[in-house]
Parts: structure tokens; C-alpha cells; sequence
């Protein structure tokens, strides 16, 4: 057979050689290909072993998982029983627990109310962006009560559910401004871009932690003497300041990738300039901004762990004042690697729906 | 823009509203239905979330009996969390009704801060705590050491103005809550550790191994705690330090919420008739309930129970009473009398 | 143009406010004034009439009165004698400290993490990937706390660690190493340094103006590093090698002499360097994924080796992506410094914005030059950029 003679191309093609298809290819094209290539693969190998042994062994092999303080912890490993008992306040804070179901309505209804606005096709998509609209206010009146529910003050509000009311809030706040603030950084009006970028450059120009600080400690004076105003509220106008600045920036990103063709276009056929906006530019310029947004999102929510810093109770400072307790000192270890485990599960989702969105945008705008 | 301006309406509406209401604050506070008091972010047995989330403690049993006083009702309170940094703010934007956090009583905070201290509700003082290996037995042997402290407190000047006075050195180790300064102690980061000295026994407490730790004897400052409140509104702060006067006074008379049912219908002793209000009319010259003070003992106790309930020797923090026993006890407390 | 100039040619009446755009961007522009100057004006004047009410005094004296607290990590002289002012500067330089060390580490790292992210060794991508992830989906002050209490289950002092025979140590109270004394004549060795920097500037300068006349390309790098080091050892050892080494000695509660780098700034340090690391390996990999093939094979074709290819193909175009988004994470960077404050490292936030509006209650000054420190630094960085964006920027037509 192998003398054959074929006439010019007719040979068949000849099967690859075994070494470069299959298993051993692939592991000899990824894992072996050269000796420095040989060297990082067992270096990784030998870390990746390494650490996943020791987290094993700490947190599950030999970790506690219920009792009733820590002198209930005897194997050696992390002691989880802290966080089992007061898992309820690190979710709900101080929420009343005959109240919790509203919460956890809350919750399921954002997820509902979230649904059309991150996906395409799904069913009855217009009647439910109606709900998303109005869901905000279905879930002030679930969480803060009234219409014949019990109300409950804010100072109640704690843990994962104070994280998702600053976030939640901050962003669906602050988007809107956000627009606002980006066409008015691109504006023909020189006192009006001034005043956004003005205001855009200094909330970027300092730290989140310093607008925190005049939350906690400023804002008060700056408002008629006598008038008081909830801490939260405060600190959520901070936080929806400060979201704001970073989205005009994103939003700014979108309106630049728009050619200015599209707006002579629109003003020729005699639109004004809101209805070019609305009709042309931001639609497109919104689009491609979507990654950015949720990305903006992703960092406003793993900044809103700060307000730990000025006392509000989030699941970092639910954590805290967990420690404080005689019953449970010394247990900071697990009590940061859980909320860091939470805030993982969520920014990362994010992030991958984020990059979800960027492919499905890249197919629209293939050339 | 029609929005914005319905916004704009509606903000100054608000403001409108909240600057109405600036009659004093014991009617603000009836009119709202509660008292909002700042307590710390948690210290052991002083102020801190038991597991259902409720606040417990020292310093918010004032804010209970302040409460009890008002209302005749101690639950009808509203806690504010805050730290070292947000305290004054708070109190002074008129966010909190009163302080009960752990606060030292100085000069420039009483008079140039703007509030009133009214009373003293424990008597501490700065000390050390380092471990017996060290072979030590006095803060002055401390050259060179790390010494953790809790920053935005008084205990830090306290520290320096000691270490400069004897001529010693030393590495601060400046940390933001009790809790981290602890671990950083077991953690052997610093050599001792310095705070009030009724923290450093509640410290002691937890550790594995209490004989292990020595608190040195020298106590550097005087930490008198007390609450308070705003400065500029006396009746207020004749509530506030009444409360105070009325839990001290009843330990000397030896009422406590087991007798005080017994002792309201009336007893020998006129001061705790005028107290109970079953002689004389105290409670109008204050403006409160006749049943004020009773209220007060019933719902939360006289001082020795309180403090018995979270500080005492049979809890995990173990203070003896010391300075904070009765006068009569050889202690500093002495409350004016009810007459 | 002529339709323009017609309407403007004609009288201005009140109903043209609103009817004509010029005339309405005036409109506009005066409303939007006004409601500034009210707003400003509704601040300014509620403020004052809270400071009266509280009867608390203002300005920024305090800054030149006595702080009475000490600083742990100072790099200037001060002891707690000295002033608020003073101590805000130890915090500000502590600050600079841990930014300026953690943009150097935060870049090493990061551009190594986004050239393994490419590797072609499908293990060491994906632990890339998944360090990367999570570190970036971790809020940053969580990431510090755990960095600081990972530090603090180091062995003790009296059980430090110690490497090179004796002269490092490593221990929960940190890493100390030699401490350099300069002598007499060591002088010398710092100012050839700098020459010899200005002197590879000057050669720089000097070969590329070379190279684009005539095309002859020079060694550039290599001479430039030969040079430096080269002649900066020289001088070291012309001078009689003036340097001794301080080596720390375990006292009675610490080791004492030589250069200590404080668990605080080691967890601080590292905790923002690995977080923006992961930032800055996503931006690396985005620029170097930018330059496409094509430019590769373009270059070889006009004859580029691989290397030149490279170092003046694909590196020019691709920094050209990578440096706005670096500088921005750079400023993310030095603003997270901020954070300091949770694990107890003095920079400006626990000094000016801790301890002193703490003592002072002055809290509206202390954080109002706060922000006016933090805003100094990103307008420093703003003019970079913009310096770099219009030097760089592609020739259009």
C-alpha cells in the first residue's frame, strides 16, 4: 500500500498523525509544547493543588456548621455556624422577621422586573417593560410599607438587602441623569457643557469615600437648620451623584461612536433637537453602551461595601457588628470571605451577561 | 422640564414641611412617636445586636430609660449606629435626639462642639492590657513596643501626651473598631493594647487563655462616659439627665423594678415617694408623666441592675464595680437629690 | 450661511426666546446660571446659618495648632508636638507612598497577567482567567481586610521568618530589611545617576532623529541601560563604595534599625496592586487583541524581524489603546488608597479625614481639602493624558 501510485491530485488525503489530533494533541499543543511551556504547566498544576486543597480542608473538611457560639467550634476549620445563625441579618438586616415574605417578593419581582429589560425574547416583553416602569414604586411599597401594609423605617434596612436598594436605586437613578449630564458635556451651549463637565470631572476626581463623608457628616449643614433627613436618603443621593458622573462618561462613549451624519440627517428632515435625541441619537448610542452600564453597575455595587465605613449596616457591617459580640469574636476570616463569596456570586454574573451583550452587539455591527 | 420643576416643587415642599417643626425637641419627639438615639457600632457589653437583631447593652439601656421616661414605653426607641467619626455630626444635624455611645466627657467637645454632656454614666480610664511572657508589670517599660489603639477616640492623644511626658517611645498601631483591635492583639501585631479601661477586662474576657493577659496598674486618663445631647435645649437635657440621676438614685434607695410595683402605692421614705410621684409634683416642673420615673425602674431598671445585667461579674465582661459604685460603696456615683 | 445671516439680520423680538436657537440657547443658558447661583446661594447661606446655630467656629486654624496624636509610618520628621497641618502632610506623602508603589507593582503585574492571559498553554490561561475574575469581583475593601488578616497569621516577631543570612525578616509587624546609610562622598553616586538618565535622554533624542534621516537603526535600550547602571556603579565604586547597611536587631518588643514595611502598607499595597492588576491584564489583552494581523505580516513583509516587529509595529499601536484606560486605572488606584482607613494605615483620609476631624470637629474644612487633595491628583493625571492623547494621536486628514 504504501508504494501506491495515485495520478496528480488524486491522492485521498491522509488522516492527520495521532499526535496532533485528539487528547494528546491538544495536551501537547496547550500543556507541553515547549520545556518553559512544560515548567508553567506543572508550576500552575502543583498551585492550582495547593490552594484548592487548603480551601477544602478549611471550609468544608474541617469547618463547623452549626452551634450556637463559637465555643460550638471544635474541628479546627472555619467556624460557619456564626454566619448560619445570623444568616437572616445578613440578608435582611434588621428587617421585622414577620415582614421578610415582602422582601423576598421584592427580590422575585426585580428579577421579573429586570427579565425583558436585559433579554430579548421573552414572552409578553411589552407588558412586562410596563411592570419593570412601575416597579420601582411596587417595591418602595413593599419594602417601606403602606396600602395597608406595616411600615418599616429604613434604619431597619441591612445587609444584601441594603446593598440591592443602594444599587438598584443608584442605577436606575442615576441613568437618566446620566444621560442628561452626557448630552450636556456635548452641548453647542458653552455655560451648560461647563457646569457638566465641571460637575462629571470632580465627582470622578475624588474618592467615593470622601462623598460618603459629606452623606454622613455634611450634607446636613448645607440644608435648612432644623431640616433632618434619613441617612439612607442621603447616602443614596451621594451614591446616585457619584454613579451618575462615571455613566455620563459611558453614555458620552456611545453618543461619540454615533456619526455625526446621523444628526445632519435628522436635523434635515426638520427635527428638533430633543427628537433627535430621543428618536435618533440615544437610541443607537444607548445600545452600544449597554456593557458599559452594567459594568458602571458591577463597580457601584462592589463600592456600596464602603458605606460600612460610616456605619450603615450592609453585609460587611452586618458582619462587623456580628463580631462585636462576645459569642462570635475572632471569627473576622469567615465573616469576610462569606460576604466576599456574595458579592463574587453577583458581580461576576454580571460580568458575564455583560460580555454576553458586547458578542451579540459585535454580530449586529459585522461588516 | 415641567418635571423637573414638579420635582423642584415637591423637594421645597419637604423643606417646607421639616422646618416647621423646631418647637424642642421633647415635643418633636412626642410628636413623632419615638426616640432616635446614636449608639456605637458595637462594643461588647456596652452596646451591640444580640442574634434577633436587637440592640443590647449598657448605653442603650439609657436610651430605654430615656424612652420609658417619655413615653412609658422603653421599646418606642430608634437606633442609629455610629462611629467615631459620625457621632458629633449626627447629633448636631439633629439626625439623633440624644448620644449613648461610650463618649469621654472633655472640655472642647461640651463647649466648643456645640453639645451638652448631662451626666456621667461610667467612670473609666485609659489603661494597658500585654501578655504576662512579656515580664512586664508597668506601661513604663513599654520603650519600643507596638501598642494598638482605637483611632477617633480620646485614647490616642491620652497615649501620645503619656509616651512624650515619660520620655519613651513607641509604634502606634492605629485601628478603627474594638473588634479589629483585638484581633490584632491575639495576633501578637503590638505588644499591648490600650483603650478604656472597662474595655480592655471585656477584651480580657475573650480571650482563650484570660490569665495569660495582665492589665497593667497604671491608668493614664480620666474617661468619665456619659450621654448627650444638643446644646441649646435645657428641658431636653434636664430629661435626658434626669433619667440618668433617677436610675442612680433609685440604687441608693434600694428600689429596683422587683419592688418598685410595691413601693409606688407609697412608702416611709419621701424621696421615693417624690421620686415614684406619690408626693409632690416633680414630673409637671419636668413636663413629663407622673409615672415617669416609675416607668423608668419598672421597663429597665435602677443602675446597679443595669449594669449587672451587661457589665457585671456574672457576664462575660466581669467588671467589678469600682469607681462606678454607689457613693456610699466608696464609689464616684452621687446623684443630686429628688426634691 | 446666507439663511443664517438673514435671520440674524433681523430684529430681535421677545417671541424669538423660544422660536429661534440661537436666541433660546441664550435663554437657556441664563436659567440654567440662575438656578446655579440660587443653588449656590441656598447652600452657602444654610450653612452659615447652621454654624452660627451651633455656635461652632470655622476656618482652617486648626491646621497650624498642635495635632497630639502620633503617626506610625512617617517619611518626613514629625512627632506629635507638631501641627494638624504637618500631620496631614505625612498622610498625604504616605499616600503618594502606597500609590506611586502600587502603580509600579499593579503594572508589572498586570501586563504579565494579560500576556499569560494569551498564552497558548491552556492552564496557565485559564488560572489567568480565573485569578482575574475574581479578584475583579471582589469589592476592594474586602480584598484589603482579608490581604491584612492573611498578614497578621504570619509568625510573631520573636518567630519572624528570616532570609540572606539573617538580615530580612518577615513577620506579623512586617518585612524589615537592611537599611541603607549613606557616607560621606555618597553624594556623588545619586547625581551621576541622574546624569547618566539625562545623558540616555539626550542619546535618545539623538538616534531617532538619526534614524528617521538616514535609517541606521542604533541599540538604543541596551546602550541606555549599559550606560546607567554601568556608570552609576562606577561612581559608586570610584567613590570607595560609600554605603553600609543597617541590619535590624530584635530588641526588647521589636526589631529595631533597618526599614520596616508595616503589615498595614504590605496589605494595602498588595491588596490594590492585585486588584487593579486584573484590570489592567483585561486592558493589556484588549490592546494587544486591537492590532490586527495584518500589521504583523505587513511588517515582515517589508522585511521587519519579529522582534523589531514587535517593538515598533505592534507595541506603538498597542499602547495606543492600552495608556487611556491604564492612566484611569492608575487614578481608580491612588483613589482606592482611600481606603486605608479600614485597616489603620495613616495616609491623608486617617490623618486629615480621621484622626484631626475627629479632634477638631472642623469636619467641613478637613473634607473639603480632602477633595481638593484627591482632585489635584486627577487633574494632574487629566493634563497627562491629554498631552499623551494629542501626542499620540493618528495623523487624520
Amino acid at each position: 500500500m504504501a508504494d501506491a501510485t495515485y495520478q496528480p491530485g488524486q491522492h485521498p488525503d491522509l488522516p492527520p498523525p495521532p499526535s496532533t489530533t485528539g487528547v494528546v494533541g491538544w495536551v501537547r499543543n496547550n500543556l507541553l509544547s515547549s520545556p518553559l511551556n512544560i515548567f508553567l504547566t506543572v508550576v500552575s498544576g502543583l498551585l492550582v493543588y495547593f490552594v484548592a486543597t487548603s480551601v477544602y480542608e478549611w471550609g468544608f473538611a474541617n469547618a463547623d456548621f452549626s452551634g450556637a457560639s463559637r465555643q460550638d467550634c471544635t474541628s479546627g476549620g472555619a467556624c460557619w455556624a456564626l454566619i448560619n445563625v445570623r444568616f437572616g441579618q445578613f440578608i435582611y438586616g434588621f428587617y421585622p422577621e414577620a415582614q421578610r415574605w415582602r422582601v423576598n417578593l421584592a427580590f422575585v419581582g426585580l428579577v421579573v422586573a429586570l427579565w425583558p429589560l436585559l433579554f430579548d425574547n421573552v414572552p409578553a416583553r411589552k407588558q412586562l417593560l410596563w411592570y419593570a416602569g412601575a416597579y420601582p414604586i411596587i417595591a418602595f411599597v413593599l419594602l417601606l410599607g403602606g396600602f395597608g401594609l406595616e411600615s418599616v423605617e429604613t434604619a431597619k434596612f441591612g445587609g444584601f438587602l441594603l446593598t440591592m436598594v443602594i444599587g438598584v436605586t443608584g442605577i436606575a437613578v442615576s441613568l437618566p441623569l446620566g444621560i442628561v449630564l452626557a448630552l450636556g458635556r456635548r452641548s453647542d451651549m458653552l455655560f451648560i457643557r461647563t457646569i457638566c463637565i465641571g460637575f462629571i470631572e470632580f465627582i470622578r476626581g475624588v474618592p467615593l469615600i470622601t462623598l460618603l463623608f459629606v452623606a454622613s457628616t455634611l450634607l446636613s449643614f448645607f440644608l435648612p437648620p432644623g431640616t433632618t433627613f434619613n441617612l439612607l436618603l442621603r447616602v443614596l443621593i451621594m451614591v446616585t451623584l457619584f454613579s451618575s458622573a462615571y455613566l455620563a462618561e459611558v453614555v458620552r462613549g456611545g453618543l461619540q461612536a454615533i456619526p455625526v451624519g446621523q444628526r445632519e440627517a435628522a436635523e434635515s428632515l426638520g427635527l428638533g433637537y430633543w427628537r433627535t435625541m430621543y428618536l435618533i441619537i440615544l437610541p443607537q448610542a444607548l445600545k452600544i453602551s449597554i456593557p458599559g452600564i452594567v459594568n458602571s453597575f458591577i463597580g457601584l455595587f462592589k463600592d456600596t461595601t464602603l458605606v460600612a465605613i460610616i456605619g450603615l449596616l450592609d453585609p460587611l457591617g452586618i458582619g462587623r457588628a456580628a463580631l462585636a459580640d462576645t459569642k462570635w469574636q475572632g471569627l473576622s476570616s469567615e465573616v469576610y470571605v462569606f460576604v466576599a463569596v456574595l458579592f463574587f456570586i453577583f458581580s461576576f454574573g454580571m460580568s458575564r451577561y455583560s460580555l454576553y451583550l458586547e458578542k451579540k452587539l459585535e454580530v449586529g455591527h459585522a461588516s | 422640564m415641567k418635571k423637573v420643576i414638579g420635582v423642584l416643587a415637591a423637594a421645597a415642599s419637604v423643606t417646607v414641611l421639616s422646618v416647621g417643626a423646631t418647637a424642642g425637641t421633647l415635643d418633636d419627639i412626642r410628636a413623632k412617636g419615638f426616640l432616635q438615639c446614636g449608639v456605637s457600632t458595637g462594643v461588647p457589653g456596652f452596646g451591640f445586636t444580640d442574634d434577633a437583631g436587637n440592640w443590647q447593652g449598657f448605653d442603650p439601656a439609657v436610651c430605654q430609660a430615656v424612652a420609658a421616661a417619655v413615653f412609658g414605653d422603653s421599646s418606642k426607641v430608634k437606633y442609629t449606629p455610629t462611629t467615631g467619626k459620625t457621632r458629633f455630626e449626627a447629633l448636631k444635624s439633629g439626625e439623633i435626639d440624644m448620644l449613648a455611645r461610650n463618649t469621654t466627657w472633655t472640655f472642647s467637645r461640651d463647649v466648643d462642639l456645640g453639645l451638652t454632656f448631662v451626666g456621667v454614666n461610667y467612670y473609666d480610664g485609659q489603661g494597658f492590657i500585654g501578655r504576662k511572657s512579656l515580664g512586664i508589670s508597668s506601661a513604663k517599660e513599654l520603650d519600643g513596643a507596638s501598642i494598638c489603639i482605637q483611632t477617633g477616640t480620646t485614647t490616642e492623644l491620652n497615649l501620645a501626651d503619656y509616651f512624650r511626658i515619660n520620655g519613651i517611645s513607641y509604634e502606634p498601631v492605629p485601628i478603627e473598631t474594638n473588634e479589629e483591635a483585638r484581633t490584632n492583639y491575639v495576633a501578637d501585631r503590638c505588644d499591648v493594647y490600650t483603650t478604656d479601661a472597662s474595655g480592655l477586662a471585656a477584651t480580657r474576657s475573650t480571650f482563650e487563655d484570660p490569665d495569660a493577659h495582665v492589665i497593667f496598674p497604671e491608668i493614664i486618663s480620666k474617661e468619665p462616659l456619659g450621654p448627650l445631647v444638643r446644646q441649646g435645649d435645657d428641658q431636653w437635657a434636664d430629661v435626658v439627665r434626669w433619667t440618668l440621676n433617677v436610675m442612680i438614685n433609685a440604687e441608693e434607695y434600694g428600689v429596683s423594678s422587683a419592688n418598685v410595683d410595691e413601693l409606688r402605692g407609697g412608702s416611709d421614705n419621701p424621696e421615693i415617694n417624690r421620686m415614684l410621684g406619690s408626693e409632690g409634683n416633680l414630673n409637671e416642673m419636668i413636663g413629663l408623666d407622673k409615672d415617669w420615673a416609675y416607668n423608668i425602674i419598672k421597663q429597665v431598671g435602677n443602675y446597679g441592675e443595669v449594669f449587672e445585667r451587661f457589665l457585671g461579674v456574672n457576664t462575660p465582661i466581669g467588671l467589678e464595680r469600682g469607681l462606678n459604685a454607689l457613693y456610699t460603696d466608696g464609689g464616684l456615683l452621687y446623684a443630686p437629690p429628688m426634691r | 450661511m446666507s439663511l443664517a445671516e438673514a435671520h440674524a439680520g433681523s430684529g430681535f423680538t421677545i417671541s424669538k426666546l423660544w422660536t429661534e436657537k440661537r436666541y433660546r440657547s441664550v435663554l437657556f443658558q441664563l436659567i440654567a446660571l440662575a438656578l446655579l447661583v440660587a443653588l449656590v446661594f441656598f447652600i452657602v447661606n444654610n450653612t452659615i446659618a447652621n454654624l452660627q446655630a451651633l455656635g461652632v467656629s470655622y476656618g482652617f486654624g486648626f491646621l497650624s495648632q498642635p495635632a497630639n496624636y502620633d503617626i506610625n509610618q512617617r517619611l518626613i520628621e514629625y512627632d506629635s508636638t507638631m501641627t494638624h497641618g504637618r500631620a496631614a502632610i505625612v498622610g498625604l506623602l504616605n499616600t503618594l507612598l502606597v500609590a506611586v508603589s502600587g502603580i509600579i507593582l499593579a503594572t508589572l503585574l498586570g501586563f504579565t497577567f494579560g500576556v499569560l492571559r494569551l498564552s497558548n498553554n491552556w492552564v496557565v490561561s485559564r488560572l489567568v482567567y480565573v485569578f482575574v475574575e475574581v479578584t475583579r469581583n471582589v469589592p476592594v475593601l474586602l480584598q484589603i481586610l482579608l490581604w491584612h488578616g492573611t498578614i497578621l497569621n504570619l509568625p510573631t516577631v520573636k518567630n519572624a521568618f528570616s532570609f540572606f543570612s539573617q538580615t530580612f525578616f518577615l513577620s506579623n509587624r512586617g518585612l524589615t530589611v537592611p537599611g541603607p546609610v549613606p557616607e560621606p562622598g555618597f553624594q556623588v553616586v545619586p547625581i551621576v545617576f541622574l546624569a547618566a538618565v539625562i545623558g540616555a535622554i539626550v542619546f535618545t533624542r539623538w538616534a531617532k532623529r538619526v534614524q528617521d534621516e538616514t535609517g541606521r537603526v542604533y541599540p538604543v535600550f541596551l546602550i541606555n541601560i549599559v550606560g546607567i547602571i554601568g556608570l552609576t556603579v562606577l561612581a559608586f565604586l570610584v567613590t570607595g563604595k560609600p554605603l553600609s547597611w543597617e541590619i535590624a536587631e530584635m530588641g526588647r518588643f521589636n526589631l529595631s534599625g533597618g526599614v520596616t514595611l508595616r503589615p498595614e502598607f504590605i496589605a494595602l499595597w498588595l491588596a490594590l496592586s492585585f486588584y487593579t492588576a486584573a484590570f489592567i491584564a483585561e486592558v493589556v489583552r484588549a490592546g494587544i487583541q486591537s492590532v490586527s494581523r495584518g500589521q504583523t505580516e505587513a511588517a515582515y513583509s517589508l522585511g521587519l524581524r519579529p522582534g523589531r516587529t514587535t517593538r515598533m509595529v505592534i507595541i506603538p499601536q498597542a499602547m495606543r489603546v492600552i495608556v487611556p484606560p491604564l492612566t484611569s486605572q492608575y487614578l481608580n488606584l491612588t483613589k482606592n488608597s482611600s481606603l486605608a482607613i479600614a485597616i489603620g494605615y495613616m495616609d491623608i483620609t486617617a490623618t486629615l479625614g480621621g484622626i484631626t476631624l475627629n479632634q477638631t470637629g472642623q469636619a467641613m474644612e478637613a473634607v473639603m481639602l480632602l477633595m481638593a487633595v484627591y482632585l489635584s491628583f486627577s487633574l494632574f493625571t487629566s493634563l497627562f493624558m491629554n498631552w499623551y492623547n494629542h501626542r499620540t494621536k493618528l495623523v487624520e486628514r
